[in-house]
């Protein structure tokens, strides 16, 4: 059985190195989520608690079967940005009655659960995963709808509105994408744990089952300020959308809870009876665990990304047993392809080991059809600069041989899983299965860069087109300004290419220790096979 | 002299339990193949399944089916035994049934019908032994016509109420005063009638604080005779014997030759063979004899370790014609034996049976020990025969270290589901009284052991993380997806697992989180312990408490857990995640389900309703409706009369609302 062997040396300084800068990393990480968890403070938590109301991580700690799993999505969305780092709310993929969800839920703590840009798109995001994926959907609803005040609240109004970038028009597709779950005959639940007004109405609208709880759902188009403002009725906010109210005389609620516990209960119960099937193959339930241990994942990626790693190094220690059968592995060397399996999950894995050149892109092209046509998932560990550059290989066809590994890659219907372990620059993000290639998950480890390029090439870059520009109009070229100017656009490069920067826009599924790779890739395969999991026959037209 | 020897091919036991397994398995050693009868509720006992052939005796009850002469016989015929051994109780001196085996022509392992039917009779054994000079209790029969006042007084306070027919403490009766007199011969007669079917009694001259001292004799056909020591039986409940002994520590030699040879004196002159027991009581240096018990007794286990003899073994040999293997002076007493009776009974509730389901029965390994039981895990100990669970002995070279290490090894027995005596018999034994050796009769009474055992709140909290280690591993194995997964995986910062045990009356709220160092993390009485797991989810728990590890035995039953430790057993009632909210959550008012008209009001304002009572009827889409209580209550108002017609959710009949429990 071909196992993987190690070569690495745990006690060598770098590796110690990385190792000790990596657990810095995760304690850092490790502060942010305790500061997301803290939601909107003490003072918040306390005045929630007072209500006999819990915060939403303690609404979805209750709602699990215990002791399962949770993997939550995009946990540290907004840092850096002008709303509360974890974006006031939640949504991860959890198991209730042994039927795994998309649970989500608003933050009744954080600005009372109003809506922001970041949580809208960890919303959408929790949509399109039970979508692609099949998966119940369960909707923890409380919200004070979307942010009045505009921008995150205070400051210049003026500055507020340069700021939006989008208009109500395009509002909306949330309550289009429940209902058309419902179409798809993936199951939508809704708990109303508080105030759900005007837009917020259609949550529970738009689902298949509506949970309310006695002296606590609001569910209104209008609330009474509102319906003051059209009507001038003077409506009190019980009969106008008060629990007892639909659940005896609407019909929009469908079970009345006691309390918050009960309503929870009630949300299990719903979906024990869905008869939910998954429509992928089980997993092999018996395995061996990988016989290297995962804890070296700590000390294998240097902070500076340009020191390299075998790709296989991370291979055996996030596979079943450590089994790797390499496929092609005197060719294109650095792509690394073979096949593993994840928790009993069979896959197909590219690795980096090196820059894409042609073979290895003809190769990662080939092994993505076979992958396709054995109907076997495929997992892309990242670690690409990009494809090569320079003449020889323009002429030898890198851009056609790229291009054929991205229509490989764009074409396979088989789920994607990529892990960023440290650099995804550039075209080489397209052809290791990107955030936009239809990759049903994205995971990234803490020292990862997303970017078009490198920092300082692109500082580079930008210097010599400028240096050119100056040439060709005939004036002088101000080198001065240029170190200025290329410092300035490599700190703003360095800093959006951070993982962190990219975890916080949403733009991948969230930062994971490297240690939990494996169980993250387990998870999110089992997410996947609540789905048909079946290869394409069809890719187009390749570019020979 | 002709020595005829019939060996026994086949041996029916008419019993059941421990005693019919203890019997079997000296029959196995023997190259005898054995039958078991068995009633209803025995079908799956052990005992039928380690016998060779079992025949069902179809019925339920004692009566129907063990003291059923006509089934037992018939059950004889159909196995083909040609030997009965009746252990103790049931027809075991049941002269008749004796009779009626060996006129079948099948070995009867007990003494002769003749000296059973002697000896059954209580006052004419006491009259016997009186003839033959040895020691016994003023007695007065009780007799139609006898002044039954006078008799007692001619004893002298207090006096024994007891069966004729009697044993095992049933139909027995200590009278302190002339008040209780009456009532107490009464009720001995009722239970002597419905026990022995002969309701004779006697009364007895009582000694509260004496001894309970007995000889073991064997004899064979031969005209060998010996006795095999002493007994002592002391420490009793209900008259029924629970820790047994031998030696006994109130006997020097010369008291032990005495009663040895009044034991033989009276053997001899019964013409004793088989095994059999003389008691006696003993007070200071003065003995009574009481009875003799023609059969094996319960606690012969004690005499078979220190004289290192198989009792049954000798019984067997008997009946087949053989001589005794050994002879009074091949045995000496090595060391000490002691026996305690489990009992499925309830200490707190006078010593009660408690029958139940033997959820988990796990005999200590914890030192060396006999456990003679009757009762596997999934056994139930029925409210149709005795509750004895086992008799658990050890055998030590002093009488120090075989109490200890009997209440050690009944403390480390793991016996789930059942209240039991382990805890009281445990105390008992670590009693200053018990292990002086000053035990007499009245030794519960008098030294009042703890009936039971409360565990310590550190005991508890241990306890709920056994059983919170060993549920997780079980929901993880037992789940639909994702099984395969570590406990509780977050990658984010979540709330805890929170499970809520009670203990008795003892809340206990426990909050756990694997880490990714696989420790569990343990949030309890405002306490953090790190625990990490060595083995869990097969009924056996061992982990590491903050650097103390420990073993534990667990098992879930519902919403039960049964924990097991070194110290004893625990039971924690997992309390529900969720509340649960009743129909009564629904407000202290009952409305109408649908538009209708009232047909009859049963009840007013201030009447109480228990739940389920009509409150009132109602006539809609052309059926009744029964409006019922919800709960138990009072009602307060009822706000439609006959002929109304009502609105759907119309509010029909309102109940005071609960007061809050304090």
């Amino acid at each position: 059985m071909p196992v993987l062997e190690s070569t690495i040396d745990a006690r060598a300084k770098e590796f110690r190195q990385n190792t000790s800068d990596m657990l810095e990393m995760l304690g850092e990480l490790q502060e942010l989520n305790n500061q997301v968890a803290r939601g909107g403070g003490e003072e918040a938590l306390a005045r929630l608690a007072s209500r006999g109301k819990m915060p939403i991580r303690e609404r979805i700690g209750y709602v699990l079967d215990r002791d399962s799993p949770f993997l939550e999505i995009s946990p540290l969305a907004a840092w850096r940005s002008a709303y509360d780092v974890g974006s006031g709310f939640v949504v991860g993929i959890g198991v209730i009655e042994g039927v795994e969800c998309v649970i989500l839920g608003h933050d009744p703590s954080v600005r009372a659960g109003a809506f922001n840009p970041f949580n809208a798109k960890k919303l959408m995001r929790g949509l399109e995963i039970a979508r692609e994926n099949r998966l119940p959907y369960v909707q923890f609803v409380e919200s004070a709808g979307g942010d009045l005040r505009g921008g995150g609240g205070g400051g210049d109004p003026e500055a507020a509105i340069r700021r939006e970038l989008g208009h109500f028009a395009e509002s909306g597709r949330l309550f289009y994408e429940i209902t058309e779950l419902s179409k798809m005959r993936i199951p939508t639940i809704s708990v109303v744990f508080g105030t759900s007004t005007a837009g917020g109405a259609y949550q529970p609208g738009m689902s298949d089952y509506n949970i309310f709880i006695k002296n606590q759902s609001k569910v209104f188009l209008g609330g009474p300020p509102l319906v003051k403002m059209a009507t001038g009725e003077d409506a009190d906010e019980e009969s106008l959308g008060g629990a007892d109210m639909h659940t005896q005389i609407s019909g929009l609620g469908d079970y009345l809870a006691q309390d918050e516990h009960d309503g929870i209960r009630m949300c299990r119960e719903v979906v024990a009876h869905l008869n939910w099937r998954k429509l992928g193959p089980e997993p092999n339930t018996v395995f061996e665990e990988p016989t290297q241990n995962p804890e070296d994942l700590l000390g294998l990626v240097s902070k500076d990304l340009r020191t390299p790693f075998d790709m296989r190094e991370v291979i055996m220690r996030i596979v079943d047993a450590s089994y790797f059968e390499e496929f092609k592995p005197l060719y294109g060397p650095t792509l690394v392809c073979g096949w593993a399996s994840v928790h009993g999950y069979p896959v197909g894995i590219l690795g980096n080991n090196g820059t894409l050149f042609s073979e290895s892109s003809e190769k990662a092209a080939q092994f993505i059809q076979l992958c396709n046509q054995i109907d076997v998932p495929l997992v892309f560990l990242h670690n690409i600069t990009g494809y090569i550059v320079g003449t020889d290989f323009e002429q030898g066809g890198i851009t056609k041989n790229g291009s054929k590994m991205i229509n490989a890659v764009s074409n396979s219907t088989v789920p994607h899983i990529s892990i960023i372990t440290a650099a995804s620059y550039g075209a080489g993000n397209y052809g290791m299965s990107g955030r936009a290639f239809g990759t049903r998950f994205t995971y990234i480890w803490p020292f990862a860069k997303i970017a078009v390029m490198g920092p300082k090439q692109m500082a580079g870059v930008m210097s010599i087109v400028g240096r050119k520009a100056a040439e060709r109009r005939g004036i002088e070229f101000d080198e001065e300004a240029d170190t200025t100017r290329a410092a300035q656009a490599e700190h703003w490069a360095e800093e959006r290419s951070k993982g962190l920067f990219a975890t916080s826009r949403v733009s991948d599924d969230g930062m994971i220790d490297p240690r939990d790779t494996r169980v993250v890739i387990a998870m999110s395969l089992s997410a996947c096979f609540n789905n048909k999991v079946e290869g394409t026959k069809e890719f187009g037209t390749w570019r020979m | 002299m002709a020595n005829v020897v019939t060996p026994i091919s086949r041996l029916l036991v008419s019993n059941r339990g421990e005693i019919a397994r203890r019997i079997f398995r000296t029959a196995h050693d023997m190259g005898i193949s054995t039958v078991a009868i068995y009633a209803d509720g025995d079908a799956d006992a052990p005992f039928v399944k380690e016998a060779d052939t079992a025949i069902a005796l179809k019925g339920r009850t004692t009566a129907e089916t063990y003291l059923n002469v006509d089934k037992v016989m018939d059950a004889c015929r159909r196995s083909g035994a040609d030997a009965v051994h009746p252990g103790y109780g049931f027809l075991s001196e049941n002269s008749a049934f004796a009779q009626t085996v060996l006129d079948t022509g099948i070995k009867w392992i007990g003494p002769s019908p003749e000296v059973i039917g002697l000896m059954g009779d209580k006052l004419s054994a006491k009259r016997l032994m009186r003839e033959a000079g040895v020691p016994t209790l003023p007695a007065i029969e009780i007799v139609d016509g006898i002044n039954i006042r006078q008799a007692a007084t001619d004893i002298g306070y207090p006096v024994l109420v007891k069966a004729s027919a009697g044993g095992g403490g049933r139909g027995m009766r200590v009278v302190e005063d002339a008040a209780k007199l009456l009532d107490a011969v009464d009720s001995a007669k009722r239970e002597a009638g419905s026990s022995f079917g002969d309701d004779t009694v006697f009364l007895e001259k009582w000694l509260d604080s004496s001894r309970h001292i007995e000889i073991q004799i064997l004899g064979d056909n031969l005209g060998n005779l010996m006795h095999c020591f002493e007994r002592e039986c002391s420490i009793q409940r209900r008259h029924q014997k629970v820790i047994e002994e031998a030696p006994s520590p109130a006997l020097g030699e010369d008291m032990r030759l005495s009663m040895g040879e009044a034991a033989i004196t009276v053997a001899r002159r019964l013409g004793y063979s088989s095994a059999g027991t003389v008691e006696f009581l003993l007070s200071g240096d003065e003995f009574w004899f009481l009875e003799v018990n023609a059969r094996l007794q319960v606690e012969h286990p004690v005499t078979e370790e220190i004289i290192g003899k198989d009792l049954v073994r000798e019984q067997i040999r008997v009946a087949e014609g053989e001589a005794l293997s050994f002879c009074q002076d091949d045995i000496v007493i090595n060391g000490h034996a002691i026996e305690a009776r489990l009992y499925a009974e309830d200490p707190d509730k006078d010593f009660l049976p408690s029958p139940g389901p033997v959820l988990m029965w796990e005999p200590s390994v914890a030192s060396a020990a006999r456990f003679d039981s009757g009762v596997e895990t999934g056994s139930t100990i029925s409210v149709d025969f005795d509750p004895l669970i086992a008799k658990v002995i050890v055998h030590a070279p002093t009488r120090r270290e075989a109490v200890s290490r009997l209440a050690r090894v009944l403390e480390t027995t793991c016996i789930h589901g059942l209240t039991t005596n382990r805890d009281f018999l445990v105390a008992t034994l670590r009693t200053p009284e018990f292990l002086s050796g000053d035990i007499t009769t009245d030794f519960i009474d008098r030294v009042n052991p703890p009936r039971t055992r409360l565990p310590q709140r550190s005991e508890c909290i241990e306890a709920a993380i056994a059983a919170v280690i060993e549920g997780q591993a079980l929901r993880r194995a037992r789940a639909k997806v994702l099984s395969t997964l570590p406990s509780g995986w977050r990658n984010s910062t979540m709330p805890p697992e929170r499970i809520d045990f009670k203990i008795g009356n003892e809340e206990l709220h426990v909050e756990y989180r694997r880490q990714s160092d696989n420790k569990f993390r343990i949030f309890t009485d405002n306490d953090e312990l790190f625990v990490s797991v060595h083995l869990c989810g097969y009924g056996r728990v061992d982990i590491d408490i903050d650097g103390r590890r420990m073993d534990f035995s667990v098992n879930q039953h519902g919403m039960i857990w049964l924990v097991h430790t070194n110290l004893g057993d625990m039971e924690l009632v997992e309390q529900p995640r969720y509340p649960v909210w009743g129909l009564e959550a629904l407000g202290g008012g009952l409305v109408a389900p649908m538009p209708g008209t009232v047909l009859a009001t049963s009840v007013m304002p201030g009447d109480t309703v228990s739940k389920g009572e009509l409150l009132l009827l109602l006539e809609a889409m052309k059926m009744e409706h029964r409006i019922t209580a919800l709960r138990d209550g009072e009602v307060s108002d009822v706000h439609v009369a006959v002929g109304d017609q009502v609105e759907n959710g119309q509010l029909l009949v309102t109940m005071i609302e609960e007061k809050e429990e304090a």
